[in-house]
């Protein structure tokens, strides 16, 4: 009977989901001593290990399955549904999740983080169920509900470091942010309960309506999920809320939270028969300019985290891009198009689920290790931390869509999309492609800088040159994500056959389409790739072998240099950020060097991002403006709030009729 | 009978004009408690008389007519506030917009939508008028006690609305309203303390110190 129960891959689901909001509770009681924290690590494992399975297995036999759950609250019946669409977005959940947590044994333990932890704990929890109660709830109601617990516990986990008062800024950023989006999704899910007659959410395609009637609905899916997923211009939040999080928690945050904006986007796009033209278009243009200003952005700073950050909005971007131009081949009768673009995309969102938070939890490491966040001045870290500098390797390597990494297949369908458009009706679409290939020439700029100025040359400070290796607990995390970034890229079969059921809910004729390029060439190039690169390290690690020296970098016959005479990280993206002047600009402060001989002066640079200043900041001083009168209103005078209430009763009263 | 109770409810109405035009705390004190007891008489008079009724009765007097009011006036003398200076509405003023809304009471009372049964009645605008003084009071005055007394105000207006609803008196609606006031006495009685021993005074408009900028 119980086994017959745990069969049922909803029960497992369910199971994992209530484990998974509970694991962090005995930390709060146990404060003393890593048991809690433990504990917490071993629910979550526990709750992966019961779901995952499960379901892979649901969705790789395409099962739908709709569970309704009793309650009693007013808004209609809470039902439950895990389709193939709900089931993919679960996967990065169940991921990540338990990996955070047992990196967190390592990045943010009890004995360092003693009145922190617990809270963290609780919270990572707390946020990994809500983010899956968002993904399989079917009601209006319990979904905004999960939403805003998401949302919340999203806050206090960015928050714990309160202190600074940078950290607070950002929390008090994503806090706005995260409800202007949620103001839209409430005015939303209102609109489609109004028009449904329950807050049940409609079928796939079970909602019919002229093209006029259904705009209010795709316009505020874009604004209240674009926010969340960082569609620029709604990315203001994102690169100080991640950069300020501790590691573990931007992994979450990075890796599946901003998914679960794509999420309730392509989850409302599926009420609808058929998806309008001007979706995929604005989509799509949304898409690449996230994807290359993002990038763009990402190349000019020099703050490890910022860095990841404004990389996550540019991988959104991507994908972004790719639903949008699958939505457009749906629009216009080309399912070749929406079923290669739909396959890039979704494998991307798994891709992306994996790398970023491996390169988040490579970042703890390295901050872990050297206590700051500044690449400039990290550098030589490799020696110190060759396993993380390995893996760290792995993970660039795969954001930039290089082979062997997994980024690269996925990228590969969508560039293939766009490429056959080439000889389409059309052909406009094309150009989005050398788009895309700029997008990644800038990616590999800016992670060569990431990887360069961390793992390279001589430690530029004290804390660099005293860094260490990261504890087991960090590495097996990281470890086991590379692993996966690496199988993406060499065996793409088992990621694909993941992307095909949920292909099938959301473009019914897609589906009947081959691969035009077999996945067994990708495991061949990735696999001669591999080989070759093991070829030439051996020839050289042959050829230098006995006879290799160890010395400064020649400086040109200077005979006194200092490692703070180094390629800084900044130096190095600097040709690039001066031809992209008007997006993003480093200003330079400091004193010039004058007398002789000079006297000490200093200098320092910060990147800064010309449309938050130019556009967002302006427009947001302006809200401050209309809304100071409004500040008016609030003086401190109990007697007048008094007045506010009998004006407003004096009101009613005249009102009533 | 019902001449009797709509005389007792124009006391209540004078009683409000007392309440609003004096300056003398202990005066609005006594005059608050008067209306207690006569809120306590009340409902003896509306429904026939049950041994519930008769403890209904004893209650609302002890709390209303007896237990609050020495509960203020001990605040008064330890406070040494006699009398309320520079209010935000003077007392005239304060007495014509009583009078303003007394009349606009009934204004009101006509147009609500009542049971037919209780139209034409003197509670509903007795009740409107009583609650809009206790405003007038809490909108007017800067002491924190006179704000207590302006609260009394609105909650007896409340509780002869109450009386109206209430055909059966159900016990819970009594202990309800009557936990009602004696909470919100407390706690007022906890911010007058902490306003005094914060400012030195009991001054409310003080308190505007303790907004955000």
């Amino acid at each position: 009977m119980l086994q017959d129960v745990m069969r049922d891959p909803f029960v497992r689901v369910f199971l994992a989901v209530v484990l998974t909001a509970f694991s962090g509770i005995p930390g709060l009681f146990l404060r003393k001593g890593p048991t809690g924290q433990r504990l917490a690590t071993l629910c979550a494992l526990a709750a992966s290990a019961l779901a995952l399975p499960a379901i892979l297995a649901a969705l790789l036999a395409g099962e739908h399955a709709a569970y309704l759950v009793r309650w009693t609250l007013p808004f209609g019946p809470c039902e439950l549904l895990l389709d193939p669409l709900a089931l993919f977005f679960l996967i990065p959940i169940f991921l990540v999740f338990p990996l955070g947590s047992l990196y967190a044994n390592g990045y943010w333990p009890n004995a360092s983080h003693p009145t922190t932890q617990p809270p963290v704990t609780f919270f990572y929890g707390l946020l990994a169920a809500a983010m899956a109660l968002v993904v399989i709830a079917r009601n209006g109601a319990l979904f905004l509900m999960a939403w805003e617990v998401m949302a919340l516990s999203g806050y206090f986990l960015l928050i714990c470091e309160h202190r600074h008062r940078e950290v607070r800024a950002a929390g008090t950023l994503y806090l706005i942010a995260s409800h202007i989006g949620v103001a839209a999704l409430f005015a939303l899910f209102s609109l489609l309960a109004s028009r449904v007659g329950s807050f049940v959410l409609p079928g796939a395609g079970a909602l019919h309506l002229d093209p006029s009637a259904a705009f209010p609905f795709y316009l505020l899916a874009l604004i209240g999920f674009g926010s969340k997923a960082g569609l620029m211009p709604l990315h203001i939040w994102l690169p100080s809320a991640h950069a300020n999080a501790p590691s573990h928690v931007s992994a979450l945050l990075s890796g599946v939270m901003l998914k679960m904006g794509i999420y309730g986007l392509l989850r409302v796009t599926t009420f609808f028969p058929e998806r309008p033209l001007w979706l995929g278009a604005v989509l799509l243009s949304a898409g690449i300019v996230s994807a290359i200003l993002g990038i763009s952005l990402a190349a000019a700073q020099k703050d490890l985290k910022r860095l990841l950050a404004y990389s996550s909005i540019e991988n959104l971007g991507i994908v972004a891009a790719a639903l949008g131009s699958a939505f457009i081949g749906e629009a216009t009768g080309n399912p070749r198009l929406a079923f290669l673009a739909l396959t890039g995309g979704l494998f991307h969102i798994l891709n992306h689920s994996l790398f970023k938070p491996l390169l988040f939890f490579s970042a703890g490491s390295v901050m872990h290790a050297t206590g700051t966040r500044d690449l400039d001045l990290m550098g030589g870290l490799a020696r110190k931390m060759p396993k993380s500098a390995l893996l760290s390797a792995v993970g660039v390597v795969a954001i930039c869509g290089l082979p062997p990494g997994n980024g690269f297949v996925s990228e590969f369908f969508i560039y293939l999309g766009w490429l056959s458009e080439a000889t389409a009706p059309f052909p406009i679409l094309a150009l989005a492609a050398p788009l895309l290939a700029l997008v990644g020439g800038i990616a590999v700029i800016s992670f060569v800088k990431l990887f360069g100025a961390a793992f390279l040359g001589a430690p530029r400070s004290e804390g660099a040159e005293h860094g260490h290796e990261s504890p087991a607990s960090m590495l097996v995390p990281m470890g086991l994500l590379a692993l996966l970034c690496l199988l993406g890229g060499v065996l793409p079969q088992g990621f694909l056959a993941l992307t095909r059921p949920v292909l099938a809910t959301l473009a019914p004729s897609a589906p009947g389409y081959r691969l035009p390029v077999s996945p067994l060439w990708f495991t061949a190039a990735a696999l001669a790739l591999l080989l070759l690169g093991s070829v030439i390290a051996l020839f050289l690690k042959g050829r230098t072998a006995g006879h290799a020296s160890h010395g400064p970098t020649w400086g040109c016959g200077y005979i006194a240099p200092t490692t703070r005479m180094e390629y800084t990280g900044t130096a190095f993206s600097g040709i690039f950020t001066t031809l992209w002047g008007g997006i993003v600009r480093t200003t330079v402060t400091g004193a010039k060097v004058t007398g002789f001989p000079p006297a000490p002066a200093r200098v320092s640079y910060t990147p800064r991002e010309i449309i938050l200043e130019r556009v967002v900041g302006p427009l947001f001083k302006l809200c401050d403006q209309g809304f100071s009168l409004l500040r008016r209103m609030q003086h401190g005078e109990v007697q007048v709030y008094i007045l506010y209430i009998f004006v407003t009763l004096v009101l009613l009263l005249i009102w009533v009729r | 009978m019902t001449s009797l109770t709509d005389q007792l409810l124009v006391l209540c109405l004078l009683l409000n004009f007392a309440v609003v035009g004096t300056s003398r705390l202990g005066f609005s004190v006594r005059a608050v408690a008067a209306q207690g007891v006569i809120l306590g008489v009340l409902p003896a008079l509306v429904h026939p008389f049950t041994l519930h009724l008769a403890a209904i009765v004893v209650g609302i007097i002890a709390v209303k007519g007896v237990a609050i009011p020495l509960f203020i006036g001990k605040a008064i003398r330890k406070a040494e506030i006699q009398r309320e200076f520079e209010p935000f509405i003077g007392y005239i003023p304060s007495l014509v917009l009583g009078a303003i809304f007394t009349a606009l009471a009934f204004v009101f009372a006509e147009k609500l939508p009542l049971a037919p049964e209780h139209e034409g009645l003197l509670f509903v605008p007795a009740s409107i008028a009583t609650l809009m003084c206790g405003f007038l009071i809490l909108m007017g005055r800067r002491k924190a006690i006179s704000q207590v007394i302006g609260y009394l105000l609105l909650e007896n207006g409340i509780f002869v609305f109450g009386l109206l609803l209430a055909e059966a008196m159900p016990a819970m609606v009594e202990a309800g309203a009557l936990l009602d006031l004696l909470v919100g006495i407390f706690v007022m009685g906890i911010v007058i303390n902490h306003i005094s021993r914060e400012f030195s005074s009991l001054d409310t408009s003080r308190l505007s110190a303790l907004r955000e900028d």
